[in-house]
């Protein structure tokens, strides 16, 4: 079991899975997201290689109406 | 003299720049801003809802990059920190696009701008590449300062964000203008259409504004409203208004075969 902290909110997954396997199970796969594990970047071409860590801290974040 | 406005190298027909906020709804944001005729919008970078329906349009379908030069701004952040995870993460979002808003608020109550900390993010984000066009205080001197620093395009307010208070202070744009080479855009006050005609006749290079259309009665009205108020304010600079002649009266029309009264 490892708890990763999503948008401010602790979540627990029985193991660890990709950051492409997170964003499916979010419903944002094919979404204009993008994407910060631990205050760094990720490059959407890297989801797919990347695995959640236990503590990890993840913005995931989209596009909205703003001035 | 045609009037384009250029920023970072690329040229825009319309000088009004638009938020996409506070919209009843998506078709009212696309309505409204087709109105405006701006080319240049605003958008802001929030976390992903969870459980938010993943069948819902998003913004940027309603409002593609395609279409419009899109500008993510750092609305609602109050340290320099916070402001450039937030562009690094809108230019992840998209795609490598460079062309930003920076702001740095100093207090939820005022939304005034925070120079220290607007200074110290413009200075990292010039650094990593990114074309920062910034909100700011009417203050010459930061302006100046953003300026040297590399920032592409000065915004001083009119007044507060949301407030539609108009151009409270001529005076200070006027300065700023004087100072700095880049374009000064006028970024938060603007109330109506006369605000934003006013701001152009000063000679600023454009507008932008999001509450004076959302929060109009008729928005997608008022963005005509005002993509004609810009227009007008331009081309009124451009003429050269008439001298102010204090206490002196002059006839329009000729003083002399005028009819007089022949009594005696």
């Amino acid at each position: 079991m490892i708890t990763v902290i999503i948008n401010g909110t602790a979540r627990q997954f029985q193991h660890s899975i990709s950051l492409a396997s997170l964003v499916e199970e979010m419903g944002l796969t094919g979404k204009r997201i993008a994407l910060e594990r631990n205050g760094e970047i990720v490059p959407r071409s890297t989801f797919n290689a990347q695995q959640l860590s236990e503590g990890d801290k993840i913005e995931i974040v989209v596009a909205v109406g703003g001035g | 003299m045609n009037g384009k406005l250029n920023i970072a190298g690329k040229s825009y027909s319309s000088r009004l720049l638009v938020g996409t906020g506070k919209y009843k709804d998506f078709a009212e944001t696309k309505t409204a801003i087709e109105a405006s005729g701006a080319e240049i919008i605003t958008i802001a970078i929030r976390r992903s809802n969870i459980g938010q329906n993943p069948n819902e349009p998003s913004l940027l379908e309603i409002l593609p990059p395609s279409k419009y030069t899109l500008l993510p701004n750092t609305a609602g952040c109050y340290t320099a920190e916070d402001a450039v995870r937030t562009l690094r993460l809108a230019r992840e979002l998209l795609d490598g696009h460079s062309l930003v808003k920076l702001e740095v608020l100093g207090d939820p109550q005022s939304l005034y701008p925070n120079v220290i900390e607007t200074i110290a993010a413009a200075k990292t984000l010039v650094a990593e590449g990114f074309q920062v066009m910034v909100y700011t205080s009417d203050d010459p001197i930061v302006a100046k300062q953003l300026e040297d620093i590399g920032c592409v395009a000065i915004m001083p307010l009119a007044s507060l964000i949301g407030s539609g208070m108009g151009i409270l202070n001529p005076w200070n744009l006027q300065l700023i203008m004087e100072r700095v080479q880049v374009p000064v855009i006028v970024d938060a006050g603007v109330g109506t259409a006369s605000d934003a005609a006013i701001a152009m006749e000063l000679g600023c290079h454009g507008v932008l504004m999001n509450t004076a259309i959302a929060a109009a009665q008729n928005p997608v009205l008022m963005a005509s409203a005002m993509k004609k108020g810009v227009e007008a304010g331009r081309e009124a600079f451009l003429a050269g208004r008439m001298p102010k002649k204090l206490y002196s009266a002059s006839p329009s029309s000729p003083t002399a075969g005028i009819i007089t009264s022949t009594r005696s």
